[in-house]
């Protein structure tokens, strides 16, 4: 299938100011495509340029295989939800899901029979004489949304709807735009800040850092294999641990030596790692460390810790504790019993380790 | 004894803050004398006969209520050799006046929306010249002014007074725009272009429904500024299409013989009602209009 939206090289300043660098993303029809880095990193620079509210500075934008450069929103087959919801003010609810129609001379039967569906499958029919100054947070959202279906475009854009609302809302709708997604198979490219609403919506994520790509990939992809230590810190709650090693060529694969604030430093036998330089840093998830024995497999060895502080978190118990100067989570059951001050037998699965050059930063495996 | 002192002490304190709210009370109502004083001889004036006047002391009350200097200041007086009173010039305001702060309002409605929300290169440029525009004072513009008036044939003309006013209200009316559009997030005219409106589309469906309580400001301002002129009126009009400001100029100065000071009273009222009475109606919403901020997205 021939991409639905293709980005070749995309430069962006604004003035002298480098904003994005470098970006190259292509998605197919029904992918959701999921921006998602630390607020300022350009995101919706991008996703403006996308819409065509932002002239690129240099490279090549196609949506639907035609060349978008001189191309104006309106003629881009887009609708886009803004962080803002940017309702009109003085209309109602229901001229603002018409607004667009109306500019473009949509007759009123249409009108009325499109905002009719999408009022019905958004269940804001009793909103619709309402004024946007009346509406709650979640409703102005909705309503947002509601302009934006009812274009029934190409690409659906999405600058971090999400934000302004609580937390349980957040949750709800996140699930919502989700069945939306699936049930119009709609293409959405979904800007965000928060690594977990990438990790349920996307199809597909690109992590961007100060307008670079640092990686696109699958969640799954994005998750176990991040390609640097910036996407191994900000994708996952609680964040991977990167802890500091050496490494030397033993019989059967690498050892890796992991220094101890006391007694002697905990080596792990790695068979499966790639050639290594000395100086690594090993990137382990939380819920690679288990309790011992609760893991098996190839990759899984067992170490004695000590405990330094311990977080019940309801479904999980987090255990901290120090390896190679760094506080290392592992995500242990609720059950377990764990105190600190105490050793803990633990199990690392060293099939799921992750190497970083310290230097660079980059993946090594 | 402490039990006793405590209700005593705060009694006293009561008592304090009484004291200070009446001295307050009297301190702002002799600064309200001292302003409405003025106001007062003059409707007083405009209500007593010469007689009357030339015998009784200033601050009386008329004895007897006429209105001849009421009638004879609006269709009687004379402004040099013609005494038609203030009508004709009045009706020169009015007609001077409305188009100016419309024409004016809308120019700086359409101003304020570019330079807030179509952020174009230079922009910052051109609305810190239009900045100082406000400041040039009249009298640098005096002669530049006239000459191309005269260019243009509407030298004299209420249509010449219309221009200049115009012209000279678009750095204050942009002024008030741009920054009550700043305040409207981007975000709203992205949604629209998003939805294929262009610039006339959101500024007439969007901006402008938005903006009741700047367009109240402006008008008032401009109203006020406008129907207040006596420099631009006097440099540029000839008899015939004076603004009410020159012919009471006129009136007053022109009297030979005794001074009817019951005319000019009521004539330099008839003058001030209408800025007066434009501030009452529309004034609740020129306070709120500058205080306020735009309506949140
Ligand atoms: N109109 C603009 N002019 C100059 N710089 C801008 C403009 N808009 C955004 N920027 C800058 O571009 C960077 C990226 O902004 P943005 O795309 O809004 O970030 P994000 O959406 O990822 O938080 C920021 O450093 C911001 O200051
Ligand atoms: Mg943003």
């Amino acid at each position: 299938m021939a991409p639905i939206l293709e980005i070749q090289n995309l430069y962006k300043n604004y003035g002298p100011v480098e904003i994005l660098k470098d970006i190259n993303i292509a998605i197919e029809p029904g992918d959701f495509l999921v921006l998602v880095g630390p607020s300022g990193c350009g995101k919706s620079t991008l996703l403006n340029c996308i819409a065509g509210l932002e002239p690129i500075t240099s490279g090549k934008l196609m949506i639907d295989g035609t060349d978008m450069t001189d191309v104006s929103p309106k003629d881009r087959d887009i609708a886009m939800v803004f962080q803002s919801y940017a309702l009109y003010p003085t209309m109602t609810v229901a001229k603002n899901i018409t607004f667009g129609m109306k500019v473009r001379g949509v007759d009123q039967a249409t009108q009325a029979r499109k905002l009719d569906e999408v009022a019905t499958q958004l269940q804001i029919e009793q909103l619709l004489h309402r004024r946007p100054g009346q509406l709650s947070g979640g409703q102005r959202q909705r309503v947002a949304m509601g302009r934006a279906l009812v274009r029934d475009p190409k690409l659906f854009l999405f600058d971090e709807p999400l934000s302004n609302l609580d937390a349980k809302l957040r949750v709800e709708m996140r699930s919502e735009i989700k069945k939306l997604h699936q049930t119009l198979g709609a293409t959405m490219v979904y800007v965000t800040h928060d690594q977990i609403e990438a990790m349920t919506l996307a199809t597909k994520i690109v992590v961007l850092k100060g307008g670079v790509i640092q990686q696109i990939g699958t969640p799954a992809e994005i998750y176990n294999k991040p390609a640097n230590l910036f996407v191994a810190d900000f994708m996952g709650s609680p964040a991977m641990n990167l802890i500091p090693a050496k490494a030397r060529a033993g019989g059967t694969g690498a050892q890796i030596e992991i220094a101890r604030g006391t007694g002697a430093p905990l080596v792990l036998t790695d068979q499966n790692a790639p050639s290594l330089p000395e100086d690594v840093i090993l990137g382990l998830r939380p819920e690679d460390i288990a309790e011992a024995g609760f893991r098996a497999g190839v990759g899984v060895q067992q170490a004695s810790c000590l405990v330094d502080m311990v977080e019940p978190a309801g479904a999980d118990t987090y255990v901290v504790s120090e390896l190679g100067g760094k506080q290392v989570t592992a995500r242990l059951h609720a059950e377990t019993v764990a105190t600190p001050g105490e050793m803990l037998d633990l199990s690392i699965d060293m099939s799921k380790v992750s190497y970083f050059a310290p230097e660079t930063g980059q993946r090594l495996n | 004894m402490t039990d006793l002192a405590y209700p005593s002490a705060k009694k006293s304190d009561a008592f304090g803050k009484i004291v200070l709210r009446w001295l307050l009370y009297f301190l702002l109502g002799i600064f309200a004398l001292y302003y409405l004083m003025p106001l007062f001889v003059m409707v007083t004036t405009s209500l007593k006969s010469l007689e009357e006047i030339r015998t009784g002391s200033l601050v009386a009350l008329p004895r007897e209520v006429t209105f001849d200097a009421w009638r004879t200041a609006w269709s009687g007086a004379c402004t040099g050799i013609q005494c038609e009173g203030l009508r004709p010039y009045f009706w020169n305001s009015v007609m001077l006046a409305v188009p100016a702060v419309m024409i004016s309002t809308f120019i700086g409605a359409l101003n304020g929306y570019v330079v807030a929300q179509w952020r174009f290169p230079g922009a910052n440029i051109i609305f810190s010249l239009m900045l100082f525009g406000c400041f040039i004072p009249f009298q640098v513009v005096l002669l530049p002014m006239a000459r191309l008036l005269g260019m243009m044939g509407i030298a004299g003309t209420i249509p010449g007074l219309i221009f200049v006013h115009v012209i000279y209200g678009i750095g204050f009316t942009t002024l008030f725009f741009r920054n009550y559009y700043v305040s409207i997030p981007s975000e709203l005219t992205k949604a629209a272009k998003v939805d294929g409106a262009g610039f006339f589309r959101i500024f007439w469906s969007i901006f402008l429904p938005l903006s009741l309580p700047i367009i109240v400001v402006t008008v008032i301002w401009q109203f006020t500024q406008i129907w207040n002129d006596f420099l631009f009126g006097v440099s540029f009009s000839q008899a015939g299409t004076q603004p009410v400001t020159v012919a009471l100029n006129n009136i007053v100065n022109s009297t030979t013989g005794v001074k009817e000071y019951n005319v000019d009273m009521a004539a330099a009222i008839i003058a001030a009602a209408p800025t007066l009475l434009v501030y009452i109606v529309a004034g609740k919403y020129f306070i709120r209009g500058l205080t306020a901020g735009s309506v949140k997205g």
